[in-house]
């Protein structure tokens, strides 16, 4: 028996069994293999528009590489890599219309790279020039939440008031495992079930919260939660972009109906370290990362594609080729960004005139000018 | 020009605002079926119906959240903190998200959600029903703090925040809820409208400048009725004091309140709300640097001690009532001994 509460606490299984099999539809060998109903969700998935899912995954995940590289240049000052989560979020954005709304961690750079962000605008808050990088409306996404699990209370409001507004758009909030110990994630599935709310509730369950393990956040699936909320919940191979894209297709098209929201757990593992600043050298097992790495996400696409003569060495070179170009376009849209000048720091704080900040505006501009040539 | 309660001023402005915008919806907890456990919905829900006046299921904090993406869809909710004492729940998605998403998104997403408090004392309540947290909110960038002391304020500015377009604080005063007073319901037509972030002079005056809100406005009103009697010693014992109502609390309307302090030389400051970091502290700052050469006396702050909202059967010595208030505007006059005379060696 366990003496203290620690070690009570760190003799706990490592993974629990799953309540059932999570979906999958391609092996980590790229074998396609049947999970009824979801076949059916992806059945229209031929091999091009296979090939363009692989396409997506190589960018993002090379453009992911290349902002860490310009972290450790001194370009940026921090950046999460997404690396190990490619299909999860590629698989899941591919399925949502313009007029979706997406809710975010700071993890999810390829659900952004699909809802149409433009790559530098990715880059501002990590280097610092500004809080967020893009108008969500303009992209049906809202910019980063970094509180965590904070989000997804919006996600459900928004989905709240689409169907006031008598559409039928969705909103999916994206979180990761450790926001799901959060209130407001809890709290926001009460609410979405109390309202019928057409929000997705997709969980990266990447299998750490910094250096916590899940199992500090969860002892049975956390998928098993949902449920007890009156919200029906999937597991699925979050490095399955295949399975990914039919699970999420069959929530959207629910929520869509009428039917109200669906908890997604997409069961993947964070390859690299939380931040930039993280050294996961202190707290992984180098067994357990190969393990997953023998699971990875663009392999299976590409040996999949490849058996089936959708992809062959040319067309791998040409989406090799736009993956760098999108990565040097990644690092000029960084480099260029410049410090923004020091009164702009008072912008936007308020929508409508406020006299307390538009006077330190204006005393502070005073200020900066008293140190200019010719003054004093 | 109709006679209500504060409460039904605050009612009719819902109504008003609901009936003029469909894009205004009213959220909280027994705000329905219910009215409210001061019924100041009374009403709505049957009129307008149970998709614009929503009873929340009880989280505040998941009822600031949702408020949060109805905002982000185009929808200016008003929200109902039942009590004051409630809405730390809440506190988390009003600074990180309610107080920064417009400055966060660089203009883009507008938050117009109007937060509605009843707040401070004397309703001999048990804990958590009579505190009052607006310096939390007036310190947090980003927000509007917005108090009203009248039935017409009352319906006025509750309007008025629920047009604005930044989120706004409304604390109400609890124990003024059945306060009645004329109320114009078209004075937001009128060209003489204060904004909202505007301070009124309740009671003009020439000796002290008195400065509070919310439920001690009437308090004070009493307190310069008082002083301008005087104690029977003839016309040498009575003070003139100028009572200003501030109504927003974030920003502050420092220009009326310097206007007054220039010509009287002397601020009295009252709140129920603990005195560390509170309005009144700031208030004092402000005007000590921007009337020094005006000021007769130090600054005096009137307010409920640095201890938590006791029991009721404590809250009469808590509150700041007239002759506390009197004791300080005595002390700025001489009449009284400073409280720290002779504190500096």
């Amino acid at each position: 028996m366990p003496s203290s509460l620690s070690e009570s606490r760190e003799s706990q299984p490592r993974a629990s069994a799953p309540h059932d099999r999570p979906v999958q539809l391609l092996d980590p060998s790229g074998r396609r293999v049947p999970h009824a109903p979801y076949d059916d969700y992806v059945a229209d998935v031929s091999g091009d528009q296979l090939a363009s899912l692989y396409e997506d995954l190589v960018i993002v995940r090379r453009l992911d590489v290349e902002a860490t590289a310009l972290q450790r240049q001194g370009e940026l000052g921090l950046w999460p890599p997404l690396l190990g989560q490619e299909a999860a979020q590629v698989g899941s954005a591919r399925v949502l219309r313009p007029d979706d709304f997406v809710f975010s961690s700071y993890r999810e750079n390829a659900v952004a790279y699909c809802r149409g962000v433009k790559l530098t605008e990715m880059l501002n808050v990590w280097r610092g020039t500004a809080l967020s990088g893009w108008n969500p409306y303009e992209v049906g996404m809202a910019t980063p939440a970094i509180v965590i699990g904070t989000q997804a209370l919006h996600a459900m409001g928004y989905a709240v008031g689409a169907k006031l507004d008598g559409e039928d758009s969705v909103a999916v909030a994206y979180f990761g495992d450790g926001a799901t110990t959060q209130g407001d994630v809890n709290e926001a599935m009460v609410f979405a079930a109390s309202f019928r709310a057409p929000v997705i509730f997709f969980c990266q369950n990447n299998q750490w919260a910094i250096s916590e393990p899940v199992t500090l956040q969860a002892q049975r699936p956390i998928a098993d939660r949902a449920p007890g909320f009156g919200i029906p919940s999937v597991r699925v191979d979050g490095n399955d972009v295949l399975a990914v894209m039919a699970v999420m297709r069959r929530a959207v098209e629910q929520a869509r109906e009428g039917g109200g929201p669906t908890f997604i757990e997409a069961i993947t593992y964070r390859m690299g370290p939380h931040t930039t600043s993280d050294d996961p050298s202190r707290y992984v097992d180098p067994l357990e990362r190969e393990e997953w790495a023998g699971r990875d996400p663009l392999a299976r696409v590409e040996a999949h594609l490849r058996e089936a003569g959708g992809l062959d060495d040319a067309l791998a070179a040409s989406i090799a080729r736009r993956a760098d170009e999108a990565a040097a376009e990644f690092r000029a849209g960084c480099t260029e960004q410049v410090d923004p000048p020091p009164l702009t720091m008072f912008d936007h704080v308020y929508a409508e005139p406020h006299r307390g900040v538009d006077e330190q505006r204006r005393q502070f501009g005073e200020y900066l000018e008293s140190f200019e040539e010719g003054v004093n | 020009m109709a006679e209500m309660t504060l409460a039904k001023a605050l009612n009719a402005s819902l109504r008003r605002s609901l009936a003029h915008d469909d894009r205004v919806l009213i959220m909280g907890e027994d705000i329905g079926t219910l009215g409210g456990v001061f019924r100041v919905t009374d009403g709505l829900k049957a009129e307008f119906g149970g998709d614009r006046v929503m009873d929340m299921p009880l989280a505040e904090s998941g009822i600031l959240g949702m408020a949060v993406g109805l905002a982000f869809k185009g929808f200016r909710p008003v929200v109902e903190i039942q009590f004051d004492g409630f809405i730390y729940p809440a506190f988390d998605q009003i600074v990180t998200q309610v107080a920064k998403l417009h400055y966060r998104t660089r203009g883009n997403v507008r938050m117009p959600i109007t937060i509605r408090v009843p707040f401070g004392g004397g309703i001999g309540a048990v804990e958590h029903h009579s505190e009052s947290p607006e310096a939390y909110f007036a310190h947090t960038a980003g927000l509007r703090v917005v108090t009203c002391s009248t039935p017409q304020d009352a319906h006025t500015l509750l309007q008025q925040a629920i047009w604005c377009d930044d989120p706004v604080l409304f604390f109400e005063p609890k124990r003024r809820y059945w306060t009645k007073g004329e109320v114009d319901e078209d004075a937001l037509d009128r060209d003489d409208v204060l904004p909202m972030g505007s301070a009124r002079v309740v009671v003009p005056g020439s000796d002290v400048t008195l400065v509070t809100y919310g439920p001690l406005v009437a308090t004070a009103i009493d307190a310069a009725a008082a002083a301008a009697a005087g104690s029977g010693g003839g016309d040498a014992d009575t003070v003139s004091i100028e009572v200003i109502d501030l109504r927003s609390l974030a920003p502050v309307d420092v220009d009326t309140v310097v206007a007054s302090v220039a010509k009287t030389g002397r601020l009295v400051i009252a709140h129920e709300a603990q005195r560390t970091g509170g309005i009144g502290a700031d208030l004092a700052a402000e005007l000590t640097d921007r009337c020094f050469y005006h000021l007769e006396a130090a600054p005096q702050r009137v307010t409920g001690f640095d201890i938590p909202y006791p029991a009721s059967r404590h809250e009469e010595h808590f509150l700041p009532d007239l002759d506390r208030i009197l004791d300080a505007v005595d002390r700025t006059m001489g009449r009284r001994p400073a409280l720290y005379a002779g504190a500096v060696l």
